[in-house]
């Protein structure tokens, strides 16, 4: 059996695979990552979707072979020990699940959107999540939650001096 | 669903790939090349092939990347729909390419599949396969005998099947550059946002110097009214001289429309969920309207 190492949430790991193992059923089965679920056979519906060396990617539609020597970050490798990430606050303030079975994915893939337009129109999220689907919300409160949550990483990103609490902290002249 | 199981095998060059696939066809192995994986993994998923090994080019330095190569754009068989639609080149050079490309599946899958895979999936439904067919693209294909070219026109052979032999790999396609005057459309008809098209049409039109708004000559093709792309000779025919006045004008028969009511002519439309012949048919007619006005507009 081909023997890989792969990076997943920061930990590396060396398992021994079968060719025929999804990375997702690595993620769930062998490394107990069960923040990223399944939702199809198909690779329509992008509950499953991690980040792959940087980019987006469904993690049904890849084999573990093929994320040999790479890097993954799933859902569960995003908070910093206590504190959510700024996404996932977003979702949770935004009212942005119901069931909930898309909301790593959907979190994920926004991540991955905003890599290329930090500050997405509504159209613009709207069309980068069209990989993604949700079978309760309307997506209304998702697309709001995208927006919120690219507004505050893009805060907190920011320079100190142009962060506007900073602003308002800094001595009159 | 889990597949069956395979053999997996990840050569560390192109001849590597060609060799394991040579010596699996003598051995009379069924061995398939696994690129980027998003067609051909959900085949697998839901047991609709059962190849007794896979030959992982995915990760392979070349062939990828896009190059402007005078006449023609020539895009490595690797190079992945995202990187397609990042390239100033594709969008300058060719710019039909990256319209339909931008129409492919979603971002994540668009992150892994290829350019390359796309085609050799043979999938009418696929966008790309009739962009390929409109431009009169050339395929380059590889195997352990040398290289050879395959024109778009003899490439599709029926639905999945292109014109590989076993032990083939395409390496990349040249996109010939058409030049200025010409203008492109893809237009696309589909029920949900990242679904497949119920049809699709390609067009490059080419109107006459100075502005009279006259079809010289254009290229039309069609996704999913067939077994493979169709090029919609009967429309391209009837498009020569026709005036791209606007329509009704001066009380004249709309040219345009008269031609592309031509469309389906020759297709054999297939029956899926989302309707029957006869209803692609019409679609046919009324988005080749629509791709040649966008197209010469
Ligand atoms: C949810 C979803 C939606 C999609 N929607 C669309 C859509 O709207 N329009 C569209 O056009 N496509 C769509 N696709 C398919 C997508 O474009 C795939 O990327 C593409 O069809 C296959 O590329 P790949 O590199 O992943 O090929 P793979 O899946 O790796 O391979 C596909 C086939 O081609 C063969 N192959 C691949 N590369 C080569 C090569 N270089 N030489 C010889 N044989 C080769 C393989 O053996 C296999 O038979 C969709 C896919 C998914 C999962
Ligand atoms: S489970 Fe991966 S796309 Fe549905
Ligand atoms: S919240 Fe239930 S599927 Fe999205």
């Amino acid at each position: 059996m081909p023997r890989i190492t792969v990076s997943v949430d920061g930990v590396t790991y060396e398992e021994e695979v079968e060719p025929r193992l999804l990375l997702v059923h690595l993620l769930r089965d062998r490394l107990g990552k069960t923040g990223t679920p399944i939702g199809c056979d198909t690779g329509n519906c992008g509950a499953c979707t991690v980040t792959l060396d940087g980019r987006s990617a469904k993690s049904c539609s890849v084999l573990a072979v093929q994320a040999d020597g790479s890097e993954v970050v799933t859902i569960e490798g995003l908070a910093r020990g206590q504190e959510w990430h700024p996404m996932q606050e977003a979702f949770h303030a935004e009212h942005a699940l119901q069931c909930g079975y898309c909301t790593p994915g959907m979190i994920m893939a926004a991540i991955d959107l905003l890599k290329d337009d930090p500050d997405p129109s509504e159209e613009a999220v709207r069309r980068g999540l069209e990989g993604n689907l949700c079978r309760c919300t309307g997506y209304s409160n998702i697309v709001r939650a995208v927006q919120r949550g690219a507004r505050e990483m893009a805060r907190q990103e920011a320079p100190r001096e142009t962060r506007p609490e900073t602003r308002q902290e800094a001595p009159a002249s | 669903m889990i597949s069956a199981p395979f053999d997996y095998i990840r050569p560390a060059s192109l001849e590597e790939a060609c060799r394991a696939l040579g010596d699996a066809e003598e051995a009379g192995d069924d061995v398939k090349v696994l690129a980027g994986g998003q067609s051909l993994l959900p085949l697998l998923r839901l047991r609709l092939a059962y190849p007794s090994a896979l030959v992982d080019i995915g990760r392979l330095p070349e062939p990828r990347g896009v190059e402007d190569r005078g006449d023609h754009v020539f895009v490595g068989a690797l190079t992945t729909h995202d990187e397609v639609m990042r390239s100033s080149v594709v969008r300058e050079l060719i710019p039909l390419v990256a319209l339909a490309t931008a129409t492919v599946a979603d971002p994540a899958v668009r992150h892994r599949g290829t350019f390359g895979g796309s085609l050799a999936h043979a999938d009418p439904a696929g966008d790309l396969p009739a962009v390929a067919l409109a431009l009169d693209c050339v395929f380059v294909v590889r195997s352990v005998d040398g290289e050879r070219e395959i024109p778009a026109s003899e490439f599709f052979v029926d639905y999945l099947e292109p014109a590989l032999e076993p032990g083939e790999i395409l390496v990349g396609v040249r996109v010939p550059k058409l030049g200025p005057g010409w203008g492109f459309h893809y237009e696309k008809f589909h029920r949900t946002a990242q679904s497949w098209a119920t049809v699709g049409v390609a067009a490059a039109v080419r109107l006459g110097e100075g502005g009279g708004g006259t079809v010289e000559e254009a290229r039309i093709a069609l996704t999913n009214m067939g077994p493979t792309p169709v090029r919609a000779h009967a429309v391209e025919a009837a498009l020569r001289g026709a005036d791209f006045a606007p329509s009704g004008s001066n009380g004249a028969p709309d040219r345009i429309r008269e031609a592309c009511d031509r469309a389906d002519e020759g297709s054999v439309p297939p029956t899926d969920l989302h309707g029957g012949p006869e209803y692609r048919r019409h679609l046919a007619r009324v988005l080749t309207y629509r791709a040649v006005r966008a197209a010469g507009g």
